[in-house]
């Protein structure tokens, strides 16, 4: 597109060449309407001056007769700038008057008419228009008055000349100002369009140039930043995320291909294959539950989820959760203590509110729990709970009386205005509060806990349902210990429960 | 996983009567072959179907037991053919296998008409315990009001539990977790099942609260006795029986 074109199809020069066809035409509107006006205002004060003195003249032919009239029109016709006189016999015969020619005719008809003229002294060839008046008089005398309408003319012409004028300054300002206007805002958007091409090419770190005039094109700019600026951090995000996923999918699959590769090489006997071969299976679980993990999250984020929302109560769900993992609790030397009562309504996904719970109940456990103290039972928990074919499960009874209330996890659900909150108390080692932001990341595992199973994926999942459902997931200090808190929104009308 | 299966005899064969016919319904070419072979090894009939079509085709015919349908599929997808075989009033039971795993997935294929839903990637001692359990409930093993397995007895009414001359007093899950065990007597019951069908919750708890809940369930109904009834069967699940039978 040329540049002039460019020009041309701005909305700013569109815009501006409407108004002008519109100013012009009220311009035209406006000026005939005034000249049209002037027009008539003249010649009805032609009509009075040339009434007045044809009254005048008739009267004094009324009383003198025909030599008086005579007399009179020959003093009236030499006066500078007299009026057009002609007084005629019946036959047509000039008497007196200043008049050279007339158009034929004129003579005949009575009453008002509009006519080219000559006075007497003039040349042949001027010509002028009058307006004339022709009166019989008694005994067959007519005579005619009349007045230039150069004056007329000389007006209408100076109109015409000023709309012509008029006009033609609208256009060309209206042009050059459209012309302006439009260069100034098609700048602005080069600008723009430059700064997202760039963008687009894929420098995210672009931004549109705010000039600080606080216009409509400051505050598209500012807007269009802060959309640049989230997707900048998403995308960051992202880049983070696919970068820890290529680490924690990549770190484990190399040890399965290590570990096939040795036993390639090194294994001679069936059983040391088939170790091999269960250990590779055991391996592949857990990168198919963090693979698991991460779709689920993102479906989370995505949103995608929301069309099978239902209303639910919350309380619910930390009962049943709770009580899905007592006995592991009690296994592990601890106590788990529940407290919703309330009925606690919230609209979302039951499935991935429990999840959430339940992947906060299970780091409450795992951190919480107590290290196996020597002499409670011959085989540690968790070798109890692995070697689920033998009954023996040591009940671990005496190490929560040893530890007492600090082995409590407290799991709450309770209504708090327009939000239910779910808690998750334990009195584990806590997380320090330079940490607390950080372990809701993706693959977050804190040194501490490196030694211990998990994905360090169970935070973030959390933190991504309480967002889906419009919560948020809070750590806090439970001193000693850690609080986790998810608050939702209320469902909009609590059915009526009998407490 | 033959060998493993042959390791495992409790997980198959032993206490299945009949072998079961199946239908296969998976256009990838190796994971059929897998499943038929594995199937096979373990005493059961497999037909395979590379399309949605072949499938229909085949499953109308009837004759099978139970059908395992992948859900995208050339042709027909998996869901069609399943709501074209009930639509014709072919009730033999479907075990829907997908890649999308989300619990809005599987709620659209239960309600297309499916019986059971398991997403890839999943083990074969998984799949093989749900359609054994599939294929029962279709010969008709119904609602009993009372289940008994060796001497020990459940009332589904009363809700009590008898071993011997002993009643046993069980929190009300535990009792829904036995009754789930026994209404699937002799078969494997999956962690992943149990967990389904008595707490309805279909994600994968990363600590394996279920061996926990099994193991306060053994210590109520096994203590003291001589004969153990609810056994673990390594790799797969649980399953509770008469061992002396």
């Amino acid at each position: 597109m040329t540049a002039l074109g460019k020009l041309l199809r701005t909305t700013a020069f569109r815009l501006t060449l409407v108004y002008l066809v519109v100013f012009s035409l009220f311009a035209a509107f406006l000026l005939g309407y005034f000249a049209f006006n002037t027009r008539r205002l003249i010649n009805e004060q032609i009509a009075t001056i040339v009434s007045g003195e044809l009254q005048l003249l008739q009267v004094q032919y009324n009383q003198a007769g025909i030599r008086r009239l005579v007399a009179a029109v020959d003093v009236r016709s030499r006066r500078p700038g007299s009026s057009l006189y002609l007084v005629t016999t019946p036959m047509g015969e000039g008497l007196a008057g200043n008049v050279g020619s007339l158009e034929p005719g004129i003579l005949e008809s009575e009453g008002w008419v509009e006519t080219a003229y000559r006075r007497l002294e003039e040349p042949e060839s001027a010509e002028h228009n009058a307006l004339v008046r022709v009166t019989r008089l008694p005994g067959g005398i007519r005579i005619l008055v009349g007045r230039d309408l150069d004056e007329r003319e000389r007006m209408l012409h100076i109109v015409a000349l000023a709309g012509r004028w008029s006009v033609a300054i609208v256009i060309v300002l209206g042009i050059a100002g459209g012309v302006f206007v439009s260069r100034r805002v098609l700048k602005r958007v080069d600008a723009m369009t430059g700064t997202t091409q760039t963008i687009m090419a894929g420098d995210l770190s672009g931004r549109l140039s705010v000039i600080g005039s606080g216009d409509e094109f400051d505050r598209l700019a500012v807007n269009l930043n802060g959309m640049l600026e989230r997707i900048e951090s998403l995308m960051r995000g992202l880049k983070e995320v696919t970068d820890n996923i290529a680490h924690d999918l990549k770190t484990p699959l190399t040890r399965l291909r290590n570990r096939c590769e040795a036993a390639l090489r090194t294994a001679s006997s069936e059983t040391e294959f088939r170790q091999v071969l269960e250990d590779t299976i055991e391996e592949s679980e857990g990168l198919i539950r963090t693979f698991d993990a991460l779709l689920m999250i993102a479906r989370a984020e995505s949103g995608e989820v929301r069309e099978g929302m239902a209303e639910f109560d919350v309380a619910e769900v930390a009962r049943d959760v709770s009580e899905l993992y007592e006995p592991l609790a009690e296994d592990k030397g601890l106590t788990l203590e529940v407290n919703a009562k309330q009925h606690a309504a919230v609209k979302g996904n039951r499935e991935l509110v429990s999840q959430a719970l339940a992947n906060l109940v299970d780091n409450a456990i795992k951190y919480a729990a107590p290290p196996p103290l020597p002499g409670t039972a011959g085989v540690p928990p968790a070798f109890g709970r692995r070697a689920g074919g033998t009954p023996a499960v040591p009940e671990g009874v005496g190490a929560a009386a040893v530890n007492g209330a600090r082995s409590a996890i407290l799991v709450t659900a309770d209504a708090e205005q327009d939000r239910i909150v779910l808690t998750v108390s334990d009195h584990g080692p806590g997380i320090p509060s330079a940490d607390r932001s950080r372990v809701v990341d993706r693959f977050v595992r804190l040194e501490r806990s490196r030694s211990l199973p998990g994905s360090g994926l169970g935070l973030s999942l959390v933190s991504a349902v309480a967002r889906l459902h419009g919560g948020e997931l809070k750590l806090e200090d439970n001193a000693p210990g850690l609080r986790a808190r998810i608050s939702l929104p209320r469902a909009a009308a609590p059915p009526q429960q009998a407490a | 996983m033959s060998d493993a299966a042959a390791a495992n005899p409790g997980m198959s064969g032993a206490y299945l009567v009949r072998s079961m016919r199946l239908l296969i319904i998976e256009d990838d070419r190796d994971a059929a072959d897998y499943l038929v072979k594995a199937f096979r090894e373990v005493g059961h009939v497999a037909d395979h179907a590379a399309d949605g079509e072949e499938g229909l085709s085949l499953a109308l015919d009837g004759g099978y037991d139970v059908l395992i349908v992948d859900r995208m599929l050339p042709k027909l997808d998996g869901l069609t053919v399943i709501g074209c075989l009930r639509a014709k009033n072919v009730t033999t039971p479907a075990l829907i296998l997908s890649a999308l795993g989300a619990v809005d997935d599987r709620v659209r294929g239960l309600r297309a008409g499916g019986d059971d839903y398991l997403p890839k990637p999943y083990s074969f001692s998984e799949l093989l315990a749900r359609v054994e359990v599939l294929a029962r409930r279709h010969v008709g093993r119904g609602e009993d009001t009372q289940y008994r397995v060796g001497d020990l007895e459940l009332d589904r009414l009363s809700h009590r539990v008898v071993r011997g001359r002993e009643e046993i007093l069980l929190q009300p899950r535990e009792f829904r977790l036995l009754e789930y065990l026994m209404k699937h007597a002799g078969q494997v019951v999956t962690r992943t099942m149990l967990l389904e069908n008595v707490w309805d919750y279909h994600f994968d708890p990363q600590t394996n609260v279920i061996d926990v809940h099994i193991s306060r369930l053994r210590s109520k109904i096994d203590k003291g006795f001589a004969q153990p009834l609810l056994h673990t069967v390594r790799g797969a699940g649980y399953m509770i029986r008469d061992g002396a039978r």
